[in-house]
């Protein structure tokens, strides 16, 4: 996918002006999405829940080699076939020998944010091959053209009229279909794409290495029959996603549920360790599975040490879901695939720091995400590291280096400071409006009052 | 008891009265209280925006000017916390960091108080929480405490918690998205007389807005309602 998140700015701002209704559904769907996730952890320690779950994916990621390895073996040893791809451009190359060598033409595709994160729709679509995605959420922005706005609900931006409107257009259903009739439409449609296609796509959000299972989380029944009914299955796992243990991945599976939209537990678990028919497996199942192994970036990220704890995310999407700033706009605003604080920290990581700028700025360092990260990520931390680098290595604005160099020299001269406060209210309202930065305030907000005497001179006046 | 008020630039200039009430308020306690002249801005603006160096300056400024203080007391959460949780980051041995306190969090958990007085009798007030106070002190029940203790009455509001859009230069580098933020929590607002809260930051920010959208409800420093609380003094 490609990254526009220099926009940032213009795009929150048409979002916030010219489309309202998006800043209403995305702050009710998170709403929804924040409730929720109290009420699922209102009985649990939760700290001490993501505790373990920060300590076992910081583990599994200082061992990330070994433990990849051993999914690697068990994997094959069941008839899977394991691609290791570092760049986008790899996995491309990959599916286009799969599909070439197999003739593929029609594709159903699970959610998944590593095929966004490398542009696979497009891609395929450029080999010949049509693709259905199958959540039906993906499947409404895949009529419409747009990439999805949240880690886990794509289309939260949408209202259901939206939906109406674009079922209409394109699947014939009446105007004003009931939420149920549009389900059945897509159902329809999605069905027989499932009994047709050649080839289901999903990602994986966990790879336990001692067994070499693949865990997939889902409310929908898509990404069962994405994974089963077609003959060739290719799973994309972020290289990030290993959990050494089996017995690790229930605890996973709640939490992440839970944290995401506040579910016990998803509705379907899958857990693919093979094709059909493999050695000690079920009889049911593809008869070609691929896995590939995805690593775009996360290797240079895992080797920073003061960036690399975002690794540790497992797409729950709670940190979008409590930000304010997220809420005001939705995804859409940021320009990349991952967006909200978690976009701000994997953005530079994986794909670099000048390349999605500004990104670690679109935040108003309030907080609330750590609180909600169930793998207990210091994404304030993370954002401030990769501020902190952007202003070293001159990647921010010329305005903000002097108003902050001239607040350093005046701060460090008490008498300076002093007489500078009390020059601020003499400074006529119209010059204020007019200073760099003062003009982005009062755009949309009164000047803070300057008037009266500061608390210097009340001090030194006496205070009664 | 002596404890050294930093009234952060912010106070200084934009809330000297309040910074006064605190003044006050800290005297009717029986505290000693020292107002070191050579105090100017803890670093914030600059560490929020990732400008490190600039940031250690002004840390080690407040840190020399505050280093025989036996307490240094904030009318500012945020400010609180940049010398509390931050500074250990920028500077090598800063006692300034264990020493220093939000003017409520300092009543309430140093000098044990639990009431100042009946003076907010019958008053209907909403509470902002500063995300650095609630987050990085931790100080979420003590300023409420207080007010309740005088008699007001504190309405709940859903967004009490939630950012006002601030956040130091955020405020200016996303606008639009900051006064979005500001509109969510004035939409929200329950019916009360008067908003408090302890930062001055969100204080500008949400009258700033308010003021322009034509809302006519007064925003006020935690300090200046304190004193109220104890006086009986409006």
């Amino acid at each position: 996918m490609d990254v526009h998140s220099r926009d940032y700015r213009a795009r929150a701002r048409q979002i916030i002006e010219e489309t309202p209704e998006v800043r209403e559904a995305v702050n009710a769907a998170t709403q929804t999405f924040v409730d929720n996730r109290q009420k699922a952890f209102a009985d649990l320690d939760g700290t001490a829940l993501s505790r373990w779950a920060e300590r076992v994916k910081s583990h599994a990621l200082s061992h990330l080699a070994d433990y990849l390895e051993e999914a690697e073996a068990r994997l094959v040893e069941r008839g899977a076939h394991v691609h290791w791809a570092e760049t986008a451009s790899d996995v491309h190359q990959i599916f286009e020998c799969i599909v070439r060598e197999q003739g593929v033409k029609k594709a159903v595709k699970a959610k998944s944010m590593l095929s966004e994160e490398i542009g696979l729709n497009p891609f395929l679509e450029s080999c010949g091959v049509e693709v259905f995605e199958t959540d039906l959420g993906e499947y409404i922005i895949q009529l419409l053209g747009e990439p999805p706005s949240h880690i886990v609900g794509p289309s939260i931006h949408k209202s259901l009229d939206d939906t109406r409107v674009i079922f209409h257009e394109r699947l014939g259903t009446p105007r004003d279909a009931s939420p149920e009739r549009l389900a059945e439409a897509a159902r329809d449609l999605l069905r027989d794409a499932f009994l047709t296609a050649d080839l289901g796509i999903s990602g994986g959000n966990f790879l336990v290495a001692e067994t070499g299972s693949i865990a997939l989380i889902e409310n929908e029944g898509n990404i069962r029959l994405s994974t089963s009914v077609p003959r060739i299955h290719i799973a994309l796992v972020g290289i990030e996603k290993v959990l050494p243990k089996w017995a690790d991945l229930p605890t996973f599976l709640q939490v992440t549920a839970k944290s995401a939209t506040g579910q016990p537990v998803g509705c379907f678990v899958s857990m693919i360790q093979g094709p059909g028919g493999s050695p000690g497996d079920e009889p049911d199942g593809p008869e070609e599975l691929h896995v590939v192994l995805v690593d775009n970036g996360r290797s240079r990220l895992l080797a920073d040490p003061e960036a690399w704890e975002a690794l540790r995310c497992v797409r729950c999407g709670a940190c979008l879901n409590i930000c304010p700033v997220y809420r005001q706009t939705g995804g859409h605003a940021y320009g990349y695939v991952y967006s909200g604080p978690i976009g701000g920290i994997l953005g530079p990581g994986l794909v670099g720091l000048e390349e999605t700028l500004p990104l670690p700025f679109a935040s108003s360092a309030c907080g609330a995400c750590a609180d909600v990260c169930p793998v207990r990520i210091p994404i304030p931390d993370l954002l401030h590291v990769w501020r902190q680098r952007a202003v070293e290595r001159g990647l921010t604005s010329d305005v903000e280096r002097s108003v902050l160099g001239l607040l350093t020299s005046t701060a460090t001269r008490p008498r300076l400071f002093g007489w500078a406060e009390k020059a601020a209210g003499l400074l006529p309202a119209p010059v204020l409006r007019h200073l760099p930065m003062l003009r982005e305030w009062s755009a949309g907000r009164e000047p803070p009052r300057l008037e009266g005497p500061t608390f210097r001179e009340l001090w030194d006046e006496g205070i009664e | 008891m002596r404890v050294s008020l930093f009234v952060t630039c912010l106070g200084d200039r934009f809330f000297a009265d309040a910074a006064a009430d605190a003044v006050r308020l800290l005297r009717s306690l029986d505290v000693d209280v020292d107002f070191p002249k050579n105090q100017t801005c803890c670093g914030q603006p600059a560490w929020n925006a990732g400008h490190i160096p600039q940031a250690r300056e002004m840390a080690a400024h407040t840190a020399a000017v505050f280093a025989d203080s036996d307490y240094v007391v904030l009318p500012s959460g945020s400010c609180a916390a940049m010398l509390r949780c931050t500074y250990p980051r920028l500077l090598e041995a800063p006692v300034v960091a264990e020493r220093s306190y939000e003017l409520a969090e300092f009543l309430v958990d140093v000098l044990e108080i639990t009431e100042l007085g009946s003076g907010l009798e019958g008053r209907r007030l909403a509470y902002h929480h500063g995300c650095h106070a609630l987050r990085e002190l931790e100080v979420e029940e003590q300023p409420v405490r207080l007010l309740e203790s005088a008699g007001a009455k504190i309405v709940p509001w859903e967004m009490d918690q939630e950012c006002c859009g601030f956040g130091g230069l955020f405020a200016v580098k996303a606008p639009e998205v900051s006064i979005a933020m500001a509109d969510r929590k004035l939409d929200t607002l329950p019916d009360v007389e008067t908003v408090v809260s302890a930062d001055g930051g969100c204080l500008l920010q949400l009258e700033g807005r308010a003021r322009r959208r034509g809302v006519p409800i007064p925003f006020r420093p935690l300090a200046s309602l304190l004193w109220e609380a104890r006086s009986g003094r409006a």
